[in-house]
């Protein structure tokens, strides 16, 4: 281990700074008092008046290092965007497969590298466009897929081969990833050449976003069995998001959000091991999905210690050997949480700053959001501004020609060795109080989660967090009229009646048969559900008649809520 | 002393986000009203059923997954079936303004969107159970 200071240096460094604060500091406090008797980042880390090389005194160099270099704290690759730009992956979906599958030819046109799907909410808790439970949803909040004909409308005249696609679903992900697969292999693709992402991270849905269907144990065998059966058959795709957003968007810290995210990671990782599968061979296509909230310094800090953890984690603990087992990867959305209704078009400034830190933090691919988005889900012309504002960042500021431009900040460098230690401590406190899931079911993770968004709402109310146009500079004036993203009322007949044309024209022998199978497959926990799923897909099962047989076996979750 | 102003909060539809109703959930509960919350994925006849049979001062609808309009009415219906009349109907969530006038027509109180202070919170809803007065 080598320090960045020798002792002496580092003391002498400690001296000079007692004697700034009694001397400069003391008599500029006399004259001007600060705004506060102390300061606090978002997260409630305390930060100090400057910092100097002595703060980073006790990290050793080589856990700053090197980009594209163990532990990975400067980054995953060493040129990054020297090389390319981050994908610029704005989600959408809404409708049908048809009005989706414009939306994101649309953005496409206007210079999106990537896409990622928003399901409606029917699709992600597994239920068809016609069950009760659908009424009044399908297509509202996201784009309604039912069945393999929905996914072939929405990627139309997209080639797959050219731009990735991420499908942000959970606890129906399976279903989802069957469809996709069938897409690739009928349109001729090699299944090992295909890139993308499905989420399938389904510990943070009980823990935040909330989207479950069946209960804990049968929900983590289905991610466990889309992780091995793609690294299989699928070497270039992400089988799974494992993802802080939601949780941070529920309301968590963002030390929550990174320590709970790792926490996560441990049980899948646990859980696939299991199957006999070596780490390096599914380890590479792990994927992450992180918020960049407000506080500039200390999202970049986050992004930095998670890189750094997953590094010790994967190499430490699990014992990799392949670098690429050991490299953080990750999403970034700015906050949607942070925005407001009142003067919305200061959306488009916070939403820039949150971009901005995410790309010095170094993500891989970034979502932007909309100004309109504490309206409704966002018009076509929300999104084209927020990619307008990835471009500008990429393309006007320079920020990507040096990478980790923060690397040897006495203040960033500093916080994230913080940041680090306190993800450890919490991995561990959950460890020592019986893991993941026992704590889900305890309503731990929940709790806490809770308890900062509380807290946070106190601080708004008080006025401790500023948030402009709410607690402060708040006017008068009516803010300008918008026009908020329209629902097509026909959206659910033009649905339901595609789903039914499948189901008249499927073998109904085989669909029988395959059902049949698949209860088999899913009571034998040795089994994967994978490939009778896309057979039944194939042979134009819907989703809910996966999700329903599978009900009848598993049962369905619902919550204790703690609040 | 009055007896507690008796509050059911509820989540319906399918969406899952729950850091506001909790947040007002932990709020009025702190403001000393007995706080029932059904939790997620709430249909309307269970919403109106559990109300009903709680003998709640007001009901709270939180939902953000856009099904307001279709929603409310299908409440409405349900209290006019039941009989009851004195039940303070409010909602919660991200909804455009237009909507949010909407179902103020058909019959809502109050729609608290983000952001709403927590006093400001608790004072509305004290306000809108005085203004109905006793039962």
């Amino acid at each position: 281990m080598t320090k960045a200071l020798d002792k002496a240096t580092a003391d002498a460094l400690r001296a000079q700074e007692k004697a700034w604060e009694a001397n400069e500091v003391a008599g500029f406090l006399k004259k001007a008092g600060e705004t506060k008797p102390a300061f606090f980042t978002l997260g409630d880390f305390p930060v100090k008046r400057t910092y100097t090389a002595a703060d980073i005194a006790d990290t050793p160099l080589e856990d700053i290092g090197l980009p594209g270099q163990y532990p990975f704290t400067r980054g995953p690759y060493p040129t990054m965007y020297r090389s390319r730009n981050w994908t610029m992956r704005q989600i959408a979906g809404f409708g049908t497969a048809e009005d989706t599958n414009k939306r994101f030819k649309f953005l496409i046109a206007q210079g999106q590298t990537g896409i990622s799907t928003d399901f409606d909410m029917p699709t992600l808790m597994g239920y068809d466009s016609d069950h009760p439970m659908s009424e009044g949803e399908v297509g509202r909040e996201g784009v309604a897929i039912d069945t393999f004909a929905d996914m072939e409308m929405m990627l139309e005249g997209i080639d797959l081969e050219k731009i990735s696609v991420s499908l942000t679903i959970n606890p129906s992900a399976w279903i989802l990833l069957a469809m996709y697969i069938c897409l690739a292999e009928k349109r001729g693709y090699d299944l090992n050449k295909i890139s993308g992402t499905v989420q399938a991270d389904i510990l943070k849905e009980f823990m935040a976003q909330k989207e479950f269907i069946f209960p804990i144990e049968p929900s983590v065998r289905i991610v466990r069995d889309i992780i091995t059966y793609s690294a299989k058959n699928l070497k270039r795709y992400n089988p799974i998001n494992i993802s802080g957003y939601h949780i941070s968007e529920a309301g968590s810290s963002p030390l929550q959000e990174a320590a709970f995210t790792m926490c996560n990671l441990i049980t899948y990782v646990d859980e696939v091991l299991k199957t006999g599968i070596k780490v390096d061979e599914f380890a590479p296509r792990l994927a992450f999905f992180f918020v960049c909230q407000a506080d500039f310094f200390e999202e970049i800090a986050k992004f930095r210690a998670l890189r750094r953890v997953y590094a010790k984690i994967m190499k430490e603990r699990f014992g990799a050997t392949n670098p690429e087992s050991m490299r953080l990867r990750f999403h970034c959305q700015t906050a949607a949480a942070s925005l407001t209704k009142p003067q919305y078009m200061n959306n488009v400034m916070r939403t820039s700053n949150q971009a901005l830190a995410a790309v010095l933090g170094g993500c891989q691919s970034l979502h932007t959001n909309g100004y309109d988005e504490a309206f409704a889900i966002p018009t076509e012309d929300a999104m084209r501004m927020a990619l307008r504002t990835q471009q500008v960042i990429a393309d006007e500021t320079n920020v990507t020609q040096v990478v980790d431009p923060l690397g040897g900040s006495y203040y960033v460098e500093s916080l994230t060795t913080e940041y680090e230690k306190r993800i450890f401590e919490i991995i561990d406190e959950v460890e020592k109080n019986g893991g993941v899931i026992k704590l889900i079911n305890d309503g731990w993770f929940q709790r806490h989660i809770a308890d900062f968004a509380y807290e946070t709402a106190l601080r708004k109310e008080s006025g401790e967090k500023p948030c402009i146009g709410v607690n402060k500079y708040v006017d008068g004036t009516p803010d300008p009229k918008i026009h908020t993203h329209p629902y097509d009322y026909s959206t659910a007949e033009r649905q339901i009646s595609r789903t039914n044309e499948v189901r008249k024209n499927r073998d109904n022998k085989k669909h029988e048969e395959l059902l049949k199978q698949l209860l088999v497959v899913a009571k034998d926990p040795n089994q994967n559900i994978m490939p009778v799923s896309i057979e039944l897909i194939r042979n134009g099962a819907t989703m809910g008649d996966l999700v329903e047989t599978l009900k009848t076996i598993w049962g369905s979750y619902r919550e204790s809520p703690v609040f | 002393m009055s007896q507690p102003i008796r509050v059911l909060l509820a989540k319906v539809g399918l969406d899952g986000h729950d850091r506001g109703v909790k947040i007002v959930a932990r709020t009025l509960r702190d403001a000393g009203m007995d706080v029932i919350y059904t939790g997620l994925h709430r249909t309307p006849d269970e919403v109106v059923n559990a109300a009903v049979q709680e003998d709640v001062d007001i009901l709270g609808v939180s939902l953000l997954s856009g099904v307001q309009l279709t929603v409310f009415p299908k409440i409405f219906k349900l209290l006019e079936e039941k009989g009851s009349k004195d039940l303070i109907i409010v909602a919660g969530g991200v909804m455009p303004d237009e909507d949010a006038e909407a179902i103020k027509k058909m019959g809502v109180a109050e729609v608290l969107l983000q952001d709403t202070p927590p006093a400001q919170l608790v004072a509305n809803l004290k306000r809108l159970v005085s203004e109905r007065g006793p039962r």
